[in-house]
């Protein structure tokens, strides 16, 4: 089996079905090669051996019967680091989680478990999901696969480095803003975040509890459904998730009509890399090729979305991460002092400057005197664009789009610039704000080998047109 | 009144949180009790653990519904939960879901009488929100603090009343009829030391005839209703005196300390917190449709005030016994109870009023829980009425039925204690009386005839208190006068 890295989880969960290969040896292969590559990559924080052998030997001793109706059957899959797994640490990239084992799992691991996928560790991450580069870990920054110089995206750059390298065929990021779209982008994977509402948040440590989604990595579209299909849906324990009809997205991948697409030119602004804008005309030029229309649109409030993303999103934040206090679980410095002077050095010396500035401008944001100004402005912007998206798809079927501005840049590149940083979501921020479903699809490389991410955005619920245009597309290359 | 603050005049508004009894906490499913063991009753959500999530409780609604009707109140058809960001160790997620600029209920009135005058003080607000839990400073000093989660996300209203307080003694009434509405709704039990009920107040005073409020003062650990009546008193007088001596009142959160019956200052306007209230974004908005709401309004209970006018007109009691009677719904349920076994309210009143309450009082017990059960005393009222046992036999009976628990009919059985109602009993006993005693006979027979109640004395004496007095009263007369 020496093509483990280039197995696809389909087929993973085919032969283990069919009992051609073994759940214990793939896991091995797996957990191999995130002790190695994983390791050279810095793309894990924890490794889940104990428990994904004895997932995967449970798997082995089932009948064939039992084993025909895992639909991931013996897959390995990553999950990023704030996502709650019990019996190992949770990180969330923090210093300040130290010690933190949740006592509970997350809806889609349950999900994930019951549908035979064997979790394999916890990959690193900005901290608490904050970030585009990977660079703001207490665990330090992850490398991109494609060009260790280079970041991997962020904030899921652990689980979008794990998939590229081929140590998993599936994992779990999560997505406020673009921390899979952009990272899958950089890595050159495909990364989905899915309609607000679609998978339970139920287990994923908040950060803008409005736009958090738990989102898939994957090499194929196949296998971008097969781990939608096994997670998303309606849960009780997520006040906000939504029941919603479910097809059987794997039975009809193919695009049975022709579609009208739209590409708005406020996504084509300043900053655009030559060589992206390129792969975006290439991708046009493909889909009219394959009878697809394609249409220039506006979408005026596209420039808003940055500010509006970042008051909304450090609002929230600022409120989620409050309960980081040293008083329960993980870190507590200066236990002998005062109740105040334990916060404030629990949290000064647990939270890095990335988390520490967002938090101090959600605080502002929300504070009485500036929340009109602020966060009630950001909310009503939020709310012009969520109508903007809608009524763009009374046109349209699918916006297409770049992911992110550049391929990735260098590590270091652009830490000391928070601003320039935040730029990176310029293109992501717009569909996480509407809940709309995105798609990134490795579509294209630069003249120098680095991955470029193509977006596609459809209306809410509609994640079935974006795995039909994915497999059109990366299946006829 | 009005001489009563010197030319002055209070302005009280109240803020009560009253728990409700829902079996479940509002936003996980742990289980609501007192008392249990610290820690025991919590789960990810309500330790706000990373990642967990709050899903709303739709009993916690339906009991806030209840409240919001019975007081004439409205329901919101969309209402908002809100975050209300604090730091403090009993608060797991560092902010209280609570809610803000939408509540669940709006308006409604709180009414009673006092002294003899009706009083409406009308209600801005009800709310829904989850409780925090409990820090245990140790008395002994020891520089630390435990804290018990069972309390975190046990289900609140919080009331605000508008300041259409104007005395110590309205606010007392005030809680007074809050509680007795809480209760009669089985939507909270109204145990202040459970801290099942809290109560803030806002105070200021202004110049009688003044249109405008003064600064206003807010007045924190008030654990009693006489605890409110008492530090909204010294708060006025300490209020009018600064003035008067030409102080101005500052806008402070006083804590009332009942030891040295003074309020201390908890912090002024410039620390006041800011809660940067935001929408809880984990919970969507609160749907209530205007079925939901027909629902709860005709599940509604008949309260205090409507049900004694009742028990007036149908079973022609005393308008105080009424009172009394439906003071507490469990006392107005027995009442009723008796009353369906037995026909004569006034008689049932004054027994349940005296006899029964005083029992129920030394038992130490609620009386929805009281042992002696109402059928029993329907029973023995009968008894009473029939004429088969005197009201002073009666009584001896309660008392065994309160030892004992058994039924009347059995305990009259055992002790022989049925009325001697038989002529051929109670004559030979009046014959033997009056040979007994010539000259009380002769001195009956000459006009003084207040000598019949000695007579009737004996009679008792002699029978133990069994002997029906009418019947002996009949026969005596008989015979002195024949």
């Amino acid at each position: 089996m020496s093509d483990y890295r280039t197995l696809s989880a389909a087929e993973i969960a085919d032969r283990t079905r069919k009992g051609e290969i073994s759940a214990v040896e793939i896991t091995g292969r797996a957990l191999a090669l995130a002790s190695t590559v994983g390791s050279e990559l810095n793309a894990f924080i924890t490794l889940c051996e104990g428990k994904a052998l004895k997932q995967a030997e449970a798997i082995d001793a089932m009948s064939p019967e039992q084993k025909s109706r895992l639909p991931l059957a013996g897959v390995p899959v990553a999950l990023k680091d704030n996502i709650s797994y019990t019996d190992y640490p949770m990180t969330c990239g923090s210093h300040i989680l130290d010690g933190y084992i949740p006592p509970y799992d997350a809806t889609v691991v349950t999900r994930l478990i019951a549908s035979g996928a064997v979790i394999i560790g916890k990959t690193n991450m900005d901290e608490f999901a904050m970030g585009s580069s990977n660079e703001n870990s207490y665990f330090g920054p992850v490398k991109n696969p494609v060009d260790p110089e280079r970041a991997p995206g962020g904030s899921s750059g652990g689980s979008a480095a794990a998939v590229a390298a081929g140590i998993v065929p599936l994992a779990f990021g999560s997505e406020t803003g673009g921390s899979v779209r952009q990272p899958a982008a950089f890595c050159g994977v495909l990364g989905l975040k899915p309609t607000y509402g679609a998978l339970s948040r139920y287990g994923l440590t908040a950060f803008a509890s409005s736009t958090d989604q738990i989102s898939p990595f994957a090499r194929t579209a196949e296998d971008l459904v097969l781990i939608y299909q096994a997670t998303a849906g309606r849960d009780e324990r997520d006040s906000t998730s939504v029941a919603f009809d479910h097809p059987n997205y794997t039975a009809d991948l193919a695009l049975s009509r022709s579609l009208t697409i739209g590409l708005p030119k406020e996504y084509r602004g300043e900053g655009l890399d030559p060589e992206v804008a390129a792969a975006l005309d290439h991708t046009r030029k493909r889909l009219e090729e394959l009878g697809h229309r394609c249409v220039d649109i506006s979408l005026p409030l596209t420039d808003k979305a940055i500010p509006t993303y970042y008051v909304i999103a450090s609002a929230e934040a600022s409120a989620n991460l409050a309960r980081f206090d040293g008083v329960r679980y993980g870190l507590r410095e200066s236990r002998d002092r005062s109740l105040e002077e334990m916060y404030s050095d629990t949290r000064a010396s647990g939270f890095g400057p990335e988390v520490k500035r967002r938090i101090m401008l959600g605080t502002y944001a929300l504070s009485a005197g500036y929340y009109d100004a602020y966060y009630i402005k950001a909310a009503q912007v939020r709310e012009l664009m969520r109508r903007e998206f809608e009524e763009s798809f009374k046109h349209i079927d699918l916006i297409l789009s770049p992911t992110a501005p550049t391929p990735a840049f260098r590590l270091g590149e652009k830490v000391s610039d928070p601003l320039a940083m935040y730029l990176s979501d310029v293109y992501t921020a717009p569909a996480s704000l509407a809940g709309v479903p995105a798609i990134s699809l490795p579509l294209a490389r630069s003249t120098s080998g680095l991955p470029i991410g193509i977006q596609f955005i459809a209306k809410h619920f509609d994640e079935r047109t974006l795995f039909r245009i994915a497999a059109t597309l990366l299946n006829n290359k | 009144m009005v001489a009563e603050y010197d030319g002055f005049e209070p302005v009280i508004g109240l803020e009560v949180h009253a728990q409700l009894q829902t079996n479940s906490k509002i936003f996980c499913g742990c289980r609501v009790q007192y008392g249990a063991e610290p820690n025991s009753l919590t789960c990810p959500v309500c330790l706000g653990l990373p990642g967990a999530l709050p899903v709303l409780n739709k009993k916690a609604v339906e009991y806030a519904m209840r409240m919001i009707l019975a007081i004439g109140g409205s329901v919101r058809n969309e209402s908002v939960f809100a975050r209300k960001n604090y730091f403090y160790p009993d608060l797991p997620k560092g902010y209280q879901i609570s809610q803000f600029d939408k509540p669940v209920g709006e308006g409604g009135a709180i009414e009673f009488t006092l002294d003899d005058h009706r009083k409406s003080v009308g209600l801005i607000r009800i709310h829904l929100e989850e409780d925090a839990g409990k820090s245990l400073h140790p008395e002994s000093g020891e520089p630390y603090t435990q804290v018990d989660l069972n309390r975190c996300g046990t289900p609140l209203i919080e009331i605000v009343s508008h300041p259409d307080i104007r005395s110590p003694r309205e606010a007392y009434a005030y809680l007074v009829k809050l509680k007795q509405t809480l209760q009669y709704l089985d939507v909270c039990t109204g145990d202040m030391e459970k801290g099942h009920l809290r109560c803030d107040a806002n105070v200021s005073v202004r110049p009688i005839g003044s249109e405008t409020f003064g600064t206003r003062t807010e007045l924190k650990n008030l654990n009693s209703f006489k605890h409110v009546e008492k530090a909204l008193e010294y708060e006025i007088n300490r209020q009018i005196n600064l003035i008067k001596s030409g102080g101005a009142v500052e806008q402070t959160t006083l804590l009332w300390n009942e030891k040295s019956q003074t309020a201390e200052m908890m912090r002024s306007k410039e620390e006041s917190h800011d809660y940067r209230y935001f929408p809880e974004p984990d919970l969507v908005t609160l749907q209530v449709d205007n079925d939901w709401i027909a629902r709860v309004r005709a599940d509604l209970p008949e309260l205090a005030e409507a049900r004694a006018t009742r028990f007036v007109s149908q079973y022609g009691i005393r308008e105080y016994d009424a009172a009394v009677l439906t003071d507490t719904r469990s006392l107005a349920d027995y009442f009723e109870s008796v009353m369906s076994e037995f026909d004569d309210g006034q008689a049932a009143a004054n027994w349940i009023g005296t006899e029964l309450l005083a029992a129920v009082k030394d038992a130490g017990v609620e009386i929805g829980d009281y042992h002696v059960k109402p059928n029993h005393i329907a029973d023995l009222l009968k008894r009473v009425k029939s004429g088969q046992i005197s009201g002073k036999i009666a009584k001896d009976v309660f008392a065994e039925m309160v030892v004992s628990g058994d039924a009347p009919a059995s305990i009259i059985k055992k002790k022989g204690l049925e009325q001697i109602s038989d002529n051929s009993v109670l004559e030979p006993i009046i014959e033997r009386l009056l040979d007994a005693n010539p000259d009380n006979v002769a001195k009956y027979r000459s006009g003084k005839t207040n000598v019949f109640g000695f007579f009737v004395g004996q009679v008792m004496k002699e029978t133990r208190g069994q002997a029906n007095p009418t019947m002996v009263n009949e026969l005596l007369k008989k015979k002195l006068d024949g």
